[in-house]
């Protein structure tokens, strides 16, 4: 009974219609790790089209919530749309792009080979690599900068340069929804303002972007609506009206001093 | 004895044991590497220990149905069967519990062994003879290889061989990104227990040649040391079946061509010989070349950090650094520059207040972080830039040459 009422939006049952056409709706989801919840009964509805940053403070599930929403990992409970049926027969349409941190950058493999990986679910078990799919891997790296570095074995790479090979092999999918796990954690201003630039044409081509990010000083930048998570929901909206001072504190709680509000271009409520 | 062994020449016997180990290596080589890139080589440890007690049970039954105990295809099912079951375990305590797959791996390891052991045990005092070559088994034994063993060696290790390059693509994604995997819709636990029946697979074909306690060897040693030679994963599978299955040959043609030489032994200690060169003389990871890698380094560091105190006038006093400085020609062995040595000194400290500039300078932000304290900044600056940055410094023109 008491997940029936949280598959609520506050208390308000949600319009239908808002959930069918979202490329990413979240309803409900809990996902603990041992007993404690790293994420407790949030919906959450991306709109399409939206390009949104995910913050909250450390811990606060920003990651998990992504994975969840892949099917990465399991949740104790809740329910993923993705353009309004489940994700089992949505995945084409979705690319993840990973933290870089996650996997071990001396396995032996080249970064033309990783961008390849973008193109498994078109080839399958048998299907033959052929010149068109080098073709368009090369094309993606050649689209975040790297296309002179696709004989290079990924070992070589600095950490931006990682962080733009992933989002290579997520080009390669040409999904119609990105979900990207703290793409700019770590990485060079070149390599920041690279990636940015291929997220917002990629918007542009009204393709819907979600990425867990953890500047707070580039949302109303880069993003045009956000998500406030702290283990629960805190708010979701357009920059514009959910990305307050009110919000962040209650996001973030003392972790973010007042002077550090101060300075972020907020939204004037 | 040797070279006849080498071609073939030595006799039915060891013919078979040869061919039959030959295929055994490269199917086990290239199986093994994808536990290898998944980082679980242990895990063959797990399933080959866990073969034994279906060793024991099957030739139980075989013998209480009225059968021949030692027919090999019915030990290899009864094998394959409990090791299938000591790799589930491994799993369910791995997954249920918070123990880590390392301690899983022992406690399943030791206790199915164990078991394996009193079987065998059992059997030998049940029924004095017959059972003898049970306990071959545990570390091969191919005196006594029929032609039928041969046969159903080369037919499971082709198998084995030809699933494994139907399922490398998967494979190999779920041991770079367990995670994207899942995301395209890859299951990384089902790939992973497709990858753990084939190393059960060339365990349970490798009994009779290298026996289920040597088994690893072939399965880890030959991706290993393919990993000294390359970077990029499909040669790894390919230089690891060409290792394991020279190791199988070359082992098998040596224990031919002595009486008494245990095949599986041998077979293991070629792999072993063929990693050691490999861990010495690999072009890029091997040991040497990393070492010379690091003495060209610190040379180059040495030489830098002589020259700059000499051109700042101060003295040497790392005998390490004199004695480079020296051989150089730059410096005296008491440390007093030479005419060379001055000269070469004042450009590097030409070349420090470059970078310098250049550290400064926002136009150069990107050339400002290849700096190294040991690159030539005229390797990454066209003369013209130089040009500028001279101006920049004030002072000569000229750089002493």
């Amino acid at each position: 009974m008491a997940h029936l009422e949280l598959a609520t939006d506050h208390g308000q049952p949600l319009p239908d219609d808002s959930v069918s056409e979202s490329p990413l709706a979240i309803r409900g989801l809990t996902v603990s790790y041992g007993e404690k919840p790293a994420v407790f009964s949030v919906d959450a509805t991306f709109r399409d089209g939206s390009m949104t940053a995910i913050i909250g403070p450390n811990g606060a599930g920003k990651s998990t919530l992504l994975k969840a929403a892949l099917g990465v990992i399991r949740p104790l409970s809740g329910a993923i749309t993705v353009y309004g049926k489940p994700l089992r027969n949505q995945r084409h349409r979705i690319a993840y792009v990973p933290q870089r941190a996650s996997v071990d950058w001396d396995f032996p493999t080249r970064v033309l080979d990783v961008v390849l990986m973008g193109l498994y679910r078109q080839l399958g078990l048998l299907g033959r690599l052929n010149a068109q799919h080098r073709a368009r891997a090369l094309d993606c790296l050649d689209r975040v900068g790297m296309a002179d570095f696709a004989e290079r074995q990924i070992g070589q790479l600095s950490g931006g340069q990682q962080q733009r090979v992933f989002l290579a092999r997520a080009l390669a999918q040409d999904a119609e929804l990105y979900l990207l796990d703290e793409p700019f954690a770590g990485v060079d201003a070149a390599t920041e303002k690279a990636i940015i630039d291929v997220l917002k044409t990629l918007n542009r081509q009204g393709r819907t972007v979600v990425a867990v990010h953890h500047d707070l000083a580039t949302v109303t930048d880069y993003f045009d609506r956000v998500f406030l998570i702290n283990v629960r929901k805190v708010a979701e909206g357009a920059v514009a009206d959910a990305f307050t001072a009110a919000n962040l504190q209650a996001a973030y709680g003392g972790r973010l001093a007042t002077a550090q509000i101060d300075d972020l271009e907020l939204a004037a409520h | 004895m040797f070279l006849e062994a080498l071609t073939l020449q030595l006799g039915y016997n060891a013919t078979l044991v040869a061919v039959g180990a030959a295929l055994l290596g490269i199917s086990a080589g290239v199986t093994g590497t994808f536990l290898f890139l998944r980082k679980r080589a242990l895990v063959a440890d797990a399933i080959s220990h866990a073969t034994l007690p279906g060793v024991g049970i099957a030739f139980i039954a075989m013998v209480a149905l009225g059968g021949d105990g030692r027919n090999l295809a019915g030990l290899m099912l009864g094998s394959a069967l409990s090791a299938w079951i000591g790799l589930l375990c491994v799993q369910a305590i791995t997954r249920r519990t918070r123990l880590a797959e390392d301690s899983a791996i022992g406690a399943v390891l030791s206790a199915f062994f164990g078991f394996g052991v009193v079987l065998l045990t059992v059997i030998q005092n049940m029924q004095a003879g017959r059972q003898a070559g049970l306990d071959g088994l545990l570390l091969g034994s191919t005196a006594g290889m029929l032609m039928q063993d041969a046969v159903i060696i080369a037919t499971g290790g082709a198998l084995t061989l030809a699933l494994v390059l139907l399922l490398r693509r998967p494979m190999t994604l779920v041991a770079f990104d367990a995670d994207y995997a899942r995301s395209i819709g890859v299951d990384p636990d089902r790939v992973d227990l497709m990858t753990m029946g084939l190393v059960l697979a060339v365990t349970v074909v490798g009994l009779k040649i290298v026996g289920l306690i040597l088994i690893v060897a072939l399965l880890i040693i030959p991706p290993v040391t393919a990993r000294f030679w390359t970077e990029r994963s499909e040669r790894v599978v390919a230089y690891a079946g060409v290792i394991g299955g020279l190791s199988g040959f070359l082992g098998a043609a040596i224990s031919a061509s002595a009486p008494a030489l245990p095949t599986g032994p041998i077979i293991v200690l070629v792999c072993f010989g063929l990693f050691v060169i490999s861990l010495f003389f690999a072009p890029e990871r091997g040991v040497l070349a990393a070492y010379l890698r690091h003495r060209q380094f610190q040379r180059k560091v040495h030489i830098r950090q002589g020259l700059l105190a000499l051109a700042q006038g101060q003295p040497v006093y790392e005998p390490l650094t004199i004695r480079l400085l020296a051989r150089e020609g730059l410096a005296r062995p008491d440390g007093i520059p030479t005419e060379a040595g001055r000269a070469r000194a004042a450009r590097a400290l030409r070349d420090e207040h470059r970078w310098q500039v250049v550290h400064r300078s926002p136009d150069y932000e990107e050339v400002s972080s290849l700096h190294d304290g040991l690159r030539d900044i005229e390797t990454v600056l066209t003369p013209d830039q130089i040009a500028e940055i001279d101006d920049r410094i004030g002072g000569p023109r000229e750089v002493p040459a």
